[in-house]
């Protein structure tokens, strides 16, 4: 019988080798005489762990990792195909405690399945949601994602469901669901893992979105920094298409739908939604003043539901599974589960689906283990270039829109990036505003100017010039920014930057940096 | 794995503006196209976008310089993509960008003088759980180091 083995086509388990580990194996295998078969699957998003290796045996999956490809040839020493025991095999990898404690809705097969199979994705529970949605009106399918609380988990939480109800009532034809798949944040990668590991459910998702509002016509807007994320959603696609998943008559309904990908030019401000739009349309990625919103007036002008990758992608499940059963996850305002991405300098880098309300603290160190580099925790951002940096005494803070919002932070789209005590937070204040200087559209002066300036002005700060003048116009500017901008760049960079001078002063006073140095 | 691009030919350009016509807003995926030909957009390019999308040269070009991936020469025979994003910052980001363009011998946004090799800043690739990354040729590179990057062009570390 032929041995089936799981190796990921992830970009960051390639990163780490898995396509030299998947070349050796099947070359290891041929000179053994064993039959086997290699499936690309995504990533489980244990990191640490890429590449992770996986046998199916008579007792389930087996995983190994982090296997480089030196270890195969003792790996087949061991009987790696029956499941041997070996100083890298991991066991069931479900079992594996950090991904044992999380609650997978929207990433339930990311890193199981053939992420090109269409089989394979109907086993595993998909095309149901969109089957159910099928099987009641529009309007219903509404009510259910209101229902379900499900909130944008690009960055801003506005409620799913409303903007669908918005850009379906709304006047106009045609209509577009645009899926905003621009993940720039750095410390973020769940798109780009759900592009490369489940790609059919983000097409199910806008799918269910389209028939909803009564859109024909969707766009994915990535970035040309995912070319693997790009070129598995492209092959999704056409597969979709050859199996009349998308185009005339959707699953033998009267619906039709089908969708375009496009990529970005490494431009962040475009993953706001009205400079996506822009950009879509072909233009410089300048953002638009709101109202009109763009479920009344989007892409082309005319009704546009635009959603996050994450959001679309947890749509399947809430028709499959009801809306109660996803808004039971979660606290306060914000239900469900949240694919929390633990990043930077923290010992278990990954992906983490958990329910909303579990503590910033916890997820650093109990499931990220500290730091990687074994030195103390000195700081946490979350959200993203935009998202306050957290100190240790605030880690109790649940990971939760409204909390977060509290202490002018933001979870964003849910990246935690964790720094040792070696960081510098007055470079990471000047970064925020150097980075917002060259992402900036141009549009609004505060944002244009005020990056410009601000980071002047940390700069100032850090040499020691007149530190407490230039604190107090740094905060001055800050405000400027946040109440004179149009979108997040301008009205967000303030965040990192504040958070930054209040959690963190002694970073920003010249005699202690003097005496530092 | 180095690339190499097609010679500037106007008809060649014609050709791909062509092929892009039919799609809604054509701009990027057509500026794409001509940079995957010819390694950037060159300037003899943008009157015939212009002329195709019915747009003004001056917007055309305003496209163009909007966006960080369009480049106005084409670069060296290998690209290395170094992120400069906080999560990679958190893991010796600077530090390794600093002593990559010392010992790779060019700086960011140049070429090393035999053709070799281009740098450019990057803003998040996405492998913030194996930072600090790269990006050669297309190609991710997680826990980087000057040496594993030099290994990979196939120089002496």
């Amino acid at each position: 019988m032929k041995a089936r083995l799981y190796i990921p086509r992830d970009a960051g388990a390639l990163a780490l080798g898995a396509d030299e580990v998947a070349a050796v194996v099947a070359a290891q295998a041929r000179l053994r005489n064993h039959d086997i078969e290699i499936v690309r699957n995504g990533s489980r998003g244990l990191y640490w762990l890429e590449p992770m290796v996986e046998v199916v045996t008579a007792n389930g999956r087996i995983a190994y990792g982090p296997v480089q490809q030196e270890d195969v040839a003792s790996l087949f020493d061991a009987g790696l195909l029956g499941g041997g025991s070996h100083r890298l095999r991991l066991g069931a990898p479900e079992e594996i405690a950090y991904l044992k404690r999380q609650t997978r809705l929207t990433f339930a097969r990311c890193g199981v399945i053939d992420p090109l199979s269409l089989d394979d994705y109907r086993a595993h529970g998909g095309i149901t949601g969109l089957e159910c949605a099928l099987a009641i009106k529009p309007q219903e399918i509404i009510a259910q994602v209101i229902e379900s609380g499900l909130r944008g988990r690009g960055g801003a939480g506005f409620p799913t469901g409303l903007k669908w109800k918005t850009a379906a009532a709304a006047a106009g034809a045609p209509k577009y669901v645009c899926c905003n798949a621009d993940e720039g944040d750095s410390g973020t990668f769940a798109d780009r893992m759900l592009m490369e590991g489940d790609p059919f459910v983000i097409i199910e998702g806008m799918l269910i979105a389209g028939i909803a509002v009564g859109a024909a016509k969707g766009f994915i807007y990535s970035r040309s920094e995912y070319p693997h994320a790009n070129a598995t959603v492209a092959e999704a696609l056409r597969l979709a298409r050859a199996a009349r998943l998308l185009g005339p008559n959707v699953m033998g309904s009267p619906h039709t739908f089908d969708i375009e990908l496009r990529v970005g030019a490494g431009a962040y401000v475009c993953g706001e939604e009205t400079a996506m739009l822009e950009s879509i349309e072909g233009k410089r990625g300048v953002v638009r003043a709101k109202p009109p919103v763009p479920a009344l007036s989007g892409l082309f002008g005319k009704p546009t539901v635009v959603n996050n990758v994450i959001s679309l992608a947890s749509v399947p499940v809430i028709l499959d599974k009801g809306a109660a059963f996803y808004r039971d996850f979660g606290m306060g305002r914000s239900r469900g589960t949240m694919p929390i991405q633990l990043a930077g300098n923290i010992r278990y880098p990954g992906l983490f689906e958990y329910a909303f309300g579990i503590s910033l603290g916890e997820l650093v160190n109990d499931v990220g283990g500290g730091t990687a580099t074994g030195r103390p925790v000195r700081a946490a951002q979350v959200g993203g270039p935009l998202g306050a940096y957290f100190p240790v005494s605030l880690f109790d803070t649940p990971f939760d829109y409204e909390a977060f919002a509290a202490l002018d932070g933001l979870i964003g789209h849910g990246g935690v990036v964790v720094f040792d005590d070696t960081v510098d937070m007055a470079r990471q204040a000047r970064f925020a505003f150097q980075f917002c200087a060259l992402e900036s559209c141009g549009k609004c002066t505060p944002c244009r100017i005020g990056a410009v300036r601000g980071a002047e002005t940390v700069e100032k700060i850090m040499r020691g010039e007149r530190v407490a003048e230039n604190l107090a116009l740094t905060e001055d500017l800050c405000n400027t920014m946040k109440l004179g901008s149009l979108c997040a760049l301008g009205g967000f960079a303030p965040f990192p930057v504040m958070s930054a001078i209040r959690h963190f002063p002694e970073d920003f006073d010249a005699g202690g940096r003097v005496a530092a140095e | 794995m180095s690339q190499t691009y097609e010679p500037w030919s106007a008809a060649r350009a014609r050709e791909i503006i062509a092929s892009h016509l039919h799609q809604e807003g054509a701009a990027l995926p057509m500026l794409h196209a001509l940079q995957d030909t010819f390694g950037c957009v060159p300037r003899q390019a943008l009157p015939l976008v212009a002329e195709a999308l019915n747009i003004s040269r001056a917007e055309a070009h305003g496209i163009v310089t909007f966006y960080h991936d369009f480049r106005d020469a084409p670069p060296g025979r290998h690209v290395l993509r170094l992120c400069r994003a906080e999560a990679c910052q958190s893991m010796g980001a600077d530090a390794l960008a600093e002593a990559a363009q010392k010992k790779l011998g060019a700086r960011f946004g140049e070429t090393t003088s035999d053709g070799n090799l281009t740098i450019e800043p990057v803003y998040c690739l996405g492998l913030c759980a194996c930072a600090p990354s790269a990006m050669l040729d297309g190609e991710p590179l997680g826990r980087a180091s000057v040496e594993k990057i030099k290994k990979l062009l196939g120089v002496d570390a």
